[in-house]
């Protein structure tokens, strides 16, 4: 199938895109624009141009990886377009075909998806307290080092009820629960795009010299990733 | 006390007025637990009202979905479970504690309505993974919203309006609503995505004044995968400088945010610039104290801040409590109920 027709079958592609008249609205507005090389209207229109090998190339590079989903574009856009929702579907089939290994920032979809998908799997959340550890998080400054080291007593004392069953604030979710996010995952395909995220980094760090075979090999490209190193 | 504003009929929108079900966020949980707790205390005890915190409610997936590391499919059917647990325990309002969230449930709510094979597909998902069926909810609304549409009964109990406590002057409090809030579907956020009144409406029922400033609605910069990968996060904290440089002519006292991850942006942000430059926003060159919405509305209540979590913010907020006269307990800040300290040592906070 060509890759624009591809592209089509995601539900959101038809909520993103009613033909962009090109007006720039939602470059004005856009953060991502403000602060990167990105437009959303050129993006836009690389899409409606139905043009494959253009397409190839986005889904290749950076470019789809710097939106920063703040959806500030589909307030403004004077058609009804969102151009932050089309990300959504551009970044799925990047990863679908392998092709994010082939940019810096696409390569990071494999600590996001480490670090994300182990949160939700293994505790039921996004995030939570110790992920946010203070060596790889100096911006959160000193009193989020305090938190960390005296997480127990803390969280106690504003009536938390960290990691402890029942209902509260950060309570530990029953394993019941845990395994029915795990069976909507294997139902709806989260677990196989994990897969495929993971398969494709593999394959893109063996390239690069990593030694995968080695645990620490793909730590390594994790930090590295993270990082930007790579 | 009366309502100083009106709200353009295009965006008003209908809050239920109890029973809730409540979806707590990761975010808030992690960063500002108190404000979860506070939230629950101020509709239980000072609002009367009937709200279920329930134990097997997981996170909506919603930051795993926006760094696009899970399928549409999935965070629909993580959200259908939700709406499932919801019926099963005899609620019909769902309330989100994350704006992430409260536009999550709105987009997927709103993507069933123009494409219903849509929801029977995720019904379908949800029955062959949990055997659990669904109703969507009757009504959808943030906490924040909750708080608004009960603010004049908080300002009929208020203990410490948002005001200078010396001079009499009203707080200067700048407002951030929260990209997910109202940008998506200005309809479903009180006052739109331009006017957005949700906590405007509070800041003016308790005495303060709002900062209107050319800024206001640009994002904090959170971004997802923007500030979760540590390479990024200059996009991050470029985008919260651009508002600190365009509120600091106004000196504001506070800075009250909608949305969690914002709240957590702007008051650590405010550390790292300057560590980055030495550069501060407030007025006298001071950093600016954020707060939460339910740490606001508690201050007002006369909570105590230290039971709200307020030490766990990098900012401090004792000048605010000072300036607005609240009676706290200074040696309390770092200490468990008992007295007992917390911690080897007091942690550095920015001033
Ligand atoms: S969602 Fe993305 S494209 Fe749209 S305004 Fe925000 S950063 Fe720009
Ligand atoms: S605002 Fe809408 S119509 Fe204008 S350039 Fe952007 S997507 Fe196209």
């Amino acid at each position: 199938m060509q890759l624009h027709e591809l592209i089509k079958q995601d539900i959101r592609y038809k909520e993103a895109l009613n033909a962009c008249m090109n007006c720039g609205m939602c470059t004005a507005v856009c953060p991502a624009a403000e602060f990167s090389d990105y437009d959303p209207r050129i993006l836009l229109n690389i899409v409606q141009s139905q043009d494959d090998d253009a397409l190839e190339k986005l889904l290749k590079s950076d470019y789809i990886w710097l939106c920063g989903q703040c959806m500030s574009c589909k307030t403004r856009c004077p058609r009804g377009n969102v151009p932050g929702l089309m990300i959504n579907v551009l970044r799925r089939y990047s990863q679908e075909l392998g092709y994010f290994t082939e940019s810096r920032r696409g390569r990071q979809q494999y600590a996001l998806h480490k670090v994300l998908n182990g949160n939700v799997l293994g505790q039921g959340y996004c995030i939570v307290p110790e992920a946010v550890k203070p060596e790889l998080h100096p911006e959160q400054g000193p009193v989020w080092e305090w938190v960390y080291r005296n997480k127990e007593e803390l969280y106690d004392r504003v009536g938390a009820n960290l990691h402890k069953p029942g209902a509260g604030v950060l309570r530990q979710i029953d394993s019941g629960s845990l395994a029915e996010l795990q069976a909507i995952y294997d139902q709806t395909g989260a677990t196989e795009m994990g897969k495929k995220i993971e398969d494709f980094s593999v394959k893109k760090a063996e390239q690069l010299g990593y030694d995968t075979d080695d645990e620490d090999g793909m730590e390594k490209y994790f930090m590295d990733v993270y990082q930007g190193k790579i | 006390m009366q309502n100083l504003y009106t709200v353009s009929k295009d965006y008003r929108k209908e809050i239920a007025d109890d029973k809730y079900y409540y979806a707590r966020s990761c975010i808030r949980q992690n960063f500002f637990p108190g404000s979860e707790v506070t939230f629950l205390n101020i509709l239980k005890k000072d609002l009367d009202r009937d709200v279920f915190d329930d134990p097997k409610h997981t996170t909506c997936t919603g930051i795993a979905y926006h760094s696009d590391v899970i399928p549409f499919d999935t965070i629909q059917t993580v959200v259908a479970r939700h709406f499932a647990l919801m019926s099963e325990n005899g609620y019909e309002n769902f309330i989100a504690s994350c704006v992430t969230s409260f536009g999550m449930y709105i987009e997927i709510t709103e993507t069933w309505k123009h494409f219903p094979e849509q929801l029977e597909l995720i019904r379908e998902h949800l029955k062959k993974a949990t055997g659990r069926e669904f109703m969507i909810p009757k009504n959808i609304a943030h906490t924040s919203d909750i708080v608004y549409k009960y603010r004049m009964r908080i300002a009929e109990q208020m203990k410490y309006p948002l005001v200078n406590a010396k001079t009499g002057q009203p707080l200067k409090v700048v407002d951030h609503i929260g990209c997910h809030y109202a940008k998506m579907f200005p309809d479903k956020g009180e006052g739109g995505a331009e006017f957005t009144q949700v906590l405007q409406g509070m800041i003016k029922a308790w005495g303060g004044a709002t900062v209107d400033y050319p800024e206001r609605r640009h994002c904090c910069g959170f971004g997802f995968r923007q500030y979760l990968v540590q390479a990024n996060r200059g996009y991050s904290v470029s985008n919260s400088k651009k508002k600190f440089e365009s509120m600091q002519p106004y000196e504001p006292d506070l800075i009250v945010a909608n949305c969690p991850g914002c709240a957590m942006f702007m008051d650590r942000w405010q550390y790292t610039l300057n560590e980055m430059q030495g550069t501060r926003y407030g007025a006298s060159d001071t950093m600016i104290p954020v707060l939460t919405y339910e740490e606001m509305a508690g201050l007002v209540l006369g909570y105590d801040p230290w039971d709200m979590g307020l030490q766990m913010h990098q900012v401090d907020v004792t000048p605010l409590l000072d300036k607005m006269g609240v009676k706290y307990d200074p040696d309390g800040k770092y200490r468990t109920r008992t007295g007992r300290p917390i911690g080897s040592y007091t942690p550095q906070q920015s001033r």
